[in-house]
């Protein structure tokens, strides 16, 4: 049997008495764009920050290619090939977009304190490597030109882009995108979606919270839905957009 | 002034060469012209840019609010007492005792900075300040019941440093002219000094130093990018503690003599002075603080013979006069500059009137709302 790149099993997590997620299982396939929706409070970002290690999981376990990584650090996960980016965009606002993009590189590279004193051969290499690597990514998202600006001083669907460069530095199989269009007209959101569609076309999985339903359903080819921390749809986003308790989610009344 | 910076930029070979020269001659400059005491203090500038230089990499670097540095700085001296002195017998030449020193103070960074990797800010700056102040007390009484540190009265005949049969503790007589130890340890500072500062300038630059911007940033998102954040905050500690450790370890050899009234908070608080009125996370301002704490208040003592001799006797006693001056300078930088005198790009920015373009977006928008 063919092992999903992510399964979340019964994951529950709990604040104090107040249950967050409750039983959540879903699983995400290798080279599929997944959509994960819900209304806000479902628990969307929750359950990202179970996955990606900066919350602990109550209950439950979580997979990558079969490995269970509930107890591992942010770091380890991220090296393992799981990045994601923010909802609220958490870029080093007074570094440059470039210097942005190069900590990403942090994962994939080894220089240690002596390496970095000396600055031997293979230092120097790996640093060159890293910048070309970053401004490489730079240009993929579209952010060729503003490399030498502040990450502060780039304008919102900008610091979007750059948050993916950053992620996409470390070298992700596995990307989770926390609503990526927030804030976004029409236009930006549109040239977010061809760059997903790029992205899953160079080999990476995404995983996105998105409230944009004509985006997502547009664009996942599977779709879950959280309400109050419990799934409760899954399936190809046609079929899930027309299920009553999603509906009933959404729009109130009775399921 | 400013033609003749601009074209010593477009020299850098030149400049290299004159800086090269000012420095070699810098003590016999000192020393001829205001007198032998100058001397003294540009040993103790040299000393003080080497703490600044090892405390920046803590709070410049990584970000971490440390106000118990001045402990590694005990750390290294006492060892080197402990290990060059008629306290225990022992006469470890110094080319031993110093890297032992360094080391023992960045294994104690380590300890000490591994129980507040969860702490931040006006916390961790509380616990470090605890820590630095337990070594000073520990080093009071640790007189008994095993006489380890001698207490109060501290350790004195420690053993200068030697280079095979010259002692540096002894003045050198040559051809009628008398140069004393001060000089000798004046090169043997700067060695230190020129060494840490290459060394820093490397680490900002290099994948560890954007991993301690990064962490200084925002550290759930650096995590998040795959950055070991205890290890590099745990390195961070380590890394400034030996630079603390091995000026310490200078500053006994220089002294002959040190006691816990040398590690006070005070000396703490005056380091971190230094980096954050000279320009924090900035190699050239930091450089520029210590050198400016340091000799100013030396400068100061003038004042009181002036009062003598205009007045006939002193009226503002010049060290009060040190601590208002200092205050003032204080309180005034953070009006007029508060991101230092030489700030880093990364700080100038921070601390720029101007906000974000995103930021400037948000705002208008409430004002939309509105």
């Amino acid at each position: 049997m063919r092992v999903a790149l992510l399964t979340v099993d019964n994951v529950t997590k709990r604040f104090g008495g107040l249950a967050a997620l409750e039983d959540v299982s879903l699983s995400v396939e290798a080279g599929e764009i997944y959509g994960l929706i819900g209304p806000n409070g479902a628990g969307k970002t929750t359950l990202f920050n179970c996955m990606t290690g900066l919350y602990t999981v109550t209950s439950g376990a979580v997979r990558l290619e079969g490995a269970e990584v509930q107890a591992l650090k942010p770091h380890q996960i991220v090296k393992r090939g799981f990045a994601r980016t923010f909802q609220n965009i958490r870029l080093f606002a007074n570094m440059t977009a470039l210097e942005n993009v190069m900590v990403g590189r942090h994962a994939r590279t080894r220089a240690n304190v002596l390496g970095a004193v000396l600055r031997c051969r293979k230092t120097r290499v790996e640093e060159a490597g890293i910048r070309e690597r970053a401004l490489e990514l730079l240009n993929y998202v579209g952010l060729g030109g503003k490399s030498r600006g502040l990450a502060s001083h780039l304008s919102y669907g900008d610091q979007r882009r750059l948050e993916i460069a950053r992620a996409l530095s470390t070298e992700p199989k596995l990307l989770a995108l926390d609503e990526p269009v927030a804030g976004m007209n029409p236009n930006e959101r549109q040239q977010m979606g061809e760059l997903f569609r790029k992205l899953r076309e160079g080999g990476v999985t995404l995983l996105l919270i998105e409230h944009d339903v004509k985006l997502v359903m547009g664009l996942c080819d599977r779709v879950a839905v959280l309400d109050y921390g419990r799934k409760i749809a899954e399936g190809p986003a046609e079929e899930v957009r027309n299920d009553p308790a999603v509906i009933a989610a959404y729009l109130g009344g009775e399921a | 002034m400013k033609r003749v910076l601009d074209s010593l930029r477009r020299r850098p070979r030149l400049a290299f060469a004159l800086l090269t020269v000012l420095l070699a001659a810098l003590p016999f400059i000192m020393g001829f012209g205001l007198g032998n005491s100058w001397v003294r203090v540009l040993d103790f500038v040299l000393l003080y840019v080497l703490l600044a230089i090892g405390l920046n990499i803590v709070v410049g670097y990584a970000g971490l609010l440390d106000l118990g540095y001045i402990a590694f700085y005990a750390l290294g001296a006492y060892l080197y007492a402990w290990l060059a002195s008629p306290h225990f017998g022992l006469h470890l030449p110094f080319w031993v005792v110093l890297p032992i020193g360094a080391a023992f103070a960045g294994l104690f960074g380590v300890l000490l900075g591994a129980p507040t990797l969860r702490l931040r800010g006006d916390y961790l700056a509380i616990v470090t300040l605890g820590f630095g102040e337990i070594i000073r007390i520990f080093m009071n009484n640790l007189n008994a019941p095993f006489n380890l540190t001698n207490g109060p009265q501290g350790m004195n005949l420690i053993d200068p440093v030697r280079i095979a049969t010259f002692s540096f503790g002894k003045p050198l007589h040559f051809h009628g002219l008398t140069l004393p130890p001060t000089y000798f340890y004046y090169y043997l500072f700067l060695a230190f000094t020129l060494l840490a500062i290459f060394i820093a300038l490397r680490l900002q630059d290099s994948r560890i130093g954007r991993a301690w911007a990064a962490i200084r940033e925002d550290e759930v998102a650096a995590a998040a990018m795959g950055i070991n954040t205890r290890n590099l905050k745990l390195l961070a500690f380590a890394m400034g503690a030996t630079f603390g450790g091995l000026a310490g370890g200078l500053f006994a050899a220089f002294q002959g003599f040190i006691s816990p009234e040398s590690f006070t908070l005070w000396e703490s608080i005056l380091v971190l002075c230094m980096i954050v009125l000279g320009g924090m996370g900035n190699i050239p301002g930091v450089i520029l603080g210590a050198i400016l704490l340091t000799m100013i208040p030396e400068a100061l003592r003038y004042i009181g013979d002036l009062q003598r001799a205009t007045l006939g006797h002193v009226v503002v006693d010049p060290s009060d006069l040190r601590m208002l001056l200092f205050g003032v300078a204080l309180v005034s930088m953070m009006l007029f500059r508060p991101a230092g005198l030489l700030p880093s790009r990364q700080r100038k920015r921070e601390f720029a009137a101007e906000n974000g373009v995103a930021e400037q977006e948000q705002a208008s928008l409430y004002d939309a709302k509105a």
